[in-house]
This record gives structure tokens, sequence and C-alpha cells, in this order.
């Protein structure tokens, strides 16, 4: 008996070692923090929202209405969950779970500040420092297609199936500029570790090298999250609400809880990639403070986007995506290692 | 080496967990009344005419596939692009090529109307 037991111990030994320890609850506080930042992000767009088009916004639950978000997730998850008798079962149980789960998993590589030492311990804030981190992002966050695909697919439901049919037609378009537009600045760093890329910038952030892939990129991830004015996918006058029109409760929740941790990781990425990451350029700011700054004022230039801009159409937008930013791409990357040579 | 992903292991775990129990939680929660009309899909109030599990335009296939196409060949630039500095001349002149290859299948594409949506 003595013997099984000290197997047991011998088997579950390493997860007491400190490395496994300090891992676990990084991840726990970063998944945390991502899904705890969804609410006031929401609270935030509505808010906005209300101030561009000169109307208060929720202000009613809670100090300003911060507690509308929190109200709306409580009853969104008290509310019935109903699926259509027709739906594939299974897959349509499955795309919203793809979803979040995709939006999750890429944040574990994005790095938001320095290592500190916390007793005689250092720690690095990131969840995991691998030397491939934007092949990981831009791998999972492609994997993030196949929920809304699926959940197109499996309604059983024509708006449905457009939408996610559309929003899988956009999404593999716009990847292209996104990687394509990276590999400049990849180029200029030789790495595709996020943590180099920000060593690099400590001087002078790229977003001043490489402004025309700094814009590129931004449309491409503006594209990515299906953010107005790309939002084909829901176009609401049109297909009511694209790929989710026949969810309900919580499982209608997730696909914008996807979305709102896809628009964070995506400011992350920019910020990352093109603005120096959590280098503050001689402002008397913690690292970590400056990264935060950086990703805010990105978020709402997101939102800010979204009330300026009407929604484009689907034959422009694709055009748009191949014709104008994929030979603008192959041009920028060209000229880059043209001057990079000489 | 293996050592980076462990930290990507657990957050792997822990959003299959989240993703898993959202979903989890949404069934078990919530009133169940089910009835015919409420177990249709939506169609602005209509019963369901036609199944939308039909044909659908072949200009999403098309786009799927030349994104493969272009996907595959932005693959070989990341290589390049972290090597760059240590290929020089050379590496440069080899990928001019490779651009050059890229940039002639894009304006086949694009002169015989793959890009164009009617």
């Amino acid at each position: 008996m003595s013997e099984f037991i000290d197997e047991v111990l011998e088997f579950i030994d390493p997860l007491f070692e400190p490395a496994f320890m300090i891992g676990s609850i990084k991840a726990l506080v970063i998944a945390a923090a991502l899904l705890g930042v969804v609410p006031p992000l929401v609270w935030l767009e509505r808010r906005l929202m209300g101030r561009f088009q000169v109307r208060l916004g929720p202000n009613r639950v809670g100090p300003l209405g911060l507690g509308q978000p929190f109200a709306d997730s409580i009853k969104l998850l008290f509310k019935e969950s109903i699926i259509q008798s027709s739906a594939d079962k299974f897959l349509y149980h499955l795309a919203p779970a793809v979803v979040v789960f995709t939006a999750i998993v890429a944040f574990a590589v994005i790095p938001f500040g320095e290592p500190v030492t916390v007793f005689g311990q250092e720690i690095g804030l990131w969840g995991a420092n691998i030397n491939s981190g934007i092949l990981f992002i831009f791998a999972i966050s492609g994997m993030g297609i196949y929920g809304m695909v699926l959940a197109g697919l499996s309604s059983n439901n024509k708006y449905s199936l457009m939408g996610g049919l559309r929003s899988s037609a956009q999404m593999i378009s716009y990847e292209l500029t996104l990687g394509l537009s990276a590999l400049s600045v990849i180029v200029l760093t030789g790495s595709l570790n996020l943590i180099d890329l920000v060593q690099n910038q400590s001087t002078v952030p790229y977003i001043f090298l490489q402004p025309l892939a700094f814009l590129l990129f931004f449309i491409a991830g503006v594209a990515e999250t299906n953010r107005a004015p790309f939002d084909l996918p829901e176009a609401e006058q049109e297909l009511v609400a694209g790929f989710h029109t026949e969810y309900t409760g919580m499982k209608f929740a997730m696909f914008f809880m996807g979305e709102y941790i896809n628009m964070v990781t995506m400011s992350s990425m920019i910020t990352l990639l093109f603005l120096g990451g959590w280098n503050a350029y001689g402002l008397p700011l913690w690292p970590i403070l400056a990264f935060a700054i950086k990703v805010f004022f990105l978020l709402c230039v997101f939102i800010w986007l979204r009330s300026t801009f009407p929604r484009l159409r689907y034959d422009r937008l694709m055009t748009f995506g191949w014709k104008v930013l994929l030979p603008l791409c192959i041009l920028n990357l060209l000229v880059t290692s043209v001057i990079k040579v000489l | 080496m293996l050592d980076q992903y462990t930290g990507v292991a657990i957050m792997l775990l822990m959003a299959i967990g989240i993703a898993g129990g959202m979903v989890l939680m949404t069934s078990i929660l919530g009133p169940k009344k089910r009835f015919a009309d409420k177990m249709e899909p939506f169609e602005c109030g209509e019963s369901q005419l036609v199944s939308p599990r039909q044909r659908f335009s072949v200009k999403f296939y098309l786009v799927a596939v030349l994104f493969v196409l272009f996907d595959i060949e932005a693959v070989f630039f990341f290589p390049w692009a972290i090597l760059f500095k240590r290929l020089g001349v050379f590496g440069f002149v080899e990928m001019l090529l490779f651009i050059l290859i890229l940039g002639v299948g894009l304006m086949y594409v694009w002169r015989r109307g793959g890009l164009d949506w009617e």
C-alpha cells in the first residue's frame, strides 16, 4: 500500500515544482483578467457609443452604469438555451466553446512587461515565452474561424449559414494581410519572439519605421476581429445576426466574449509589434502601465471606428482585401528588404 | 525547449475548462420549456420555406483555395525573414525571385477575374 502511495506521490511530484506552480498561477491570473476585462469593455463601448451619438448610454445600474454588463451577463446565464430541433447538436454546442477557447489561448504568449522579482523568484509577465510567439497567435486565432463556420453550418438557418460563409471568407482573406504586414517587422527584428520584438524597439517604435505596415496590420486586425466597418458576418440589417442568429443565453454571449477578448489580443499585438510594447520612451511610467495605456488607447480607437464608418459592401470588402491590401503588403515587404539589404 | 510550452499547455487546459464549463452551465441553468414553434429555425416569423443545406456560391470555395495557395507562400517568408541578415545578398535575390513568382500568380488570378465578386 505504501509503495502505491509513493508511486502516486512520484507521479504528481512535478505538479509541486515551483515552475509549474508559478505557471498555473500565471495562467489563472491571465484567464481571470481576460474574463474580467470583458464586462468593463462592453460598458466602455456602450458608453462611448452613447457619447458619440449624443446620448447618455447605460447609466442606471450601479455608479455610471458600471453594473450594466454584469447584470446582463447574469441575466444571460439564467436564460433558456434553445437548441432548435433541426440543428446539429454536437457542433452547435462546440462552436461557441471553440470561439472562447481560441480567444483565451491566443493570449497565453502575449508579454505585458519586463520580468519582475517576487519572493526571490524571477517571474516574467507572460503566460509563456515561446520563440515562435507571433506564429502561435496567428495559428490559434486562425482556429477561431472554425467556431464561426461551425456555428453557421450547424444552426440549419440560412442567415447563419451565410454569416458563417462570409466570416470564413473574410477572415482568411485578411489573415494574409495580417501575416505579410507582420513580416516586414520580423525582417527588421530577425525574431518571432515577442519579447525580442519589444526590446528591439527600445529606442524607436516600429510605427515610425514601418508606417504602411502598421496601417495594413491595423486594418487587417479590425477585419480579423469582425469589428465595424468589417462586421459583415453579423450585418444585422441583412443577416439578422449572422452566424449567431440561432444562439440564445450564455452561448450567445460567448461569441461576444470571444470578440472582445480578440479585440484585446489584437490591440496587444499592435502594441507589441508597432507601438513599442511596454517601452515608455522616457515617460515616468511603469512598464505594465505603459503597455496598458497603449492597449486602452487602441481599444478606444476600435470603438471610435465603429461609430465613424458605415459598413462596407461585401464585394467591396473582398476586393479591397485582395486587390489593395495584399499587393500593398507584398510591395511593402519588398521595399523593406531592399532598404535593409542596402 | 519543452519547458517554454508548459505555460501554453496549462493555459490550454484552463481554456478548455472555461469554455466547456460555460456551455455546461448554460445548459444546466435556466428554464427548459419546449414547444414546437420555439424549436423552429428563425426566419422572421415564417416557417422555413427551403432548407439552407443547399449549394452555395462557388466564390467562397475559390477564395479558400486562393488563401491556401497564398498562405503557404507566406509561410516560406517567415524563415527567410528571421535569417535575413545571415543570408545576405544571396537570400535577398532568391526571395526577390520568389516574390516575383508570387506577384505573377496574383496577377494571373486578378486578370482571370478570380478576385471579382458579381
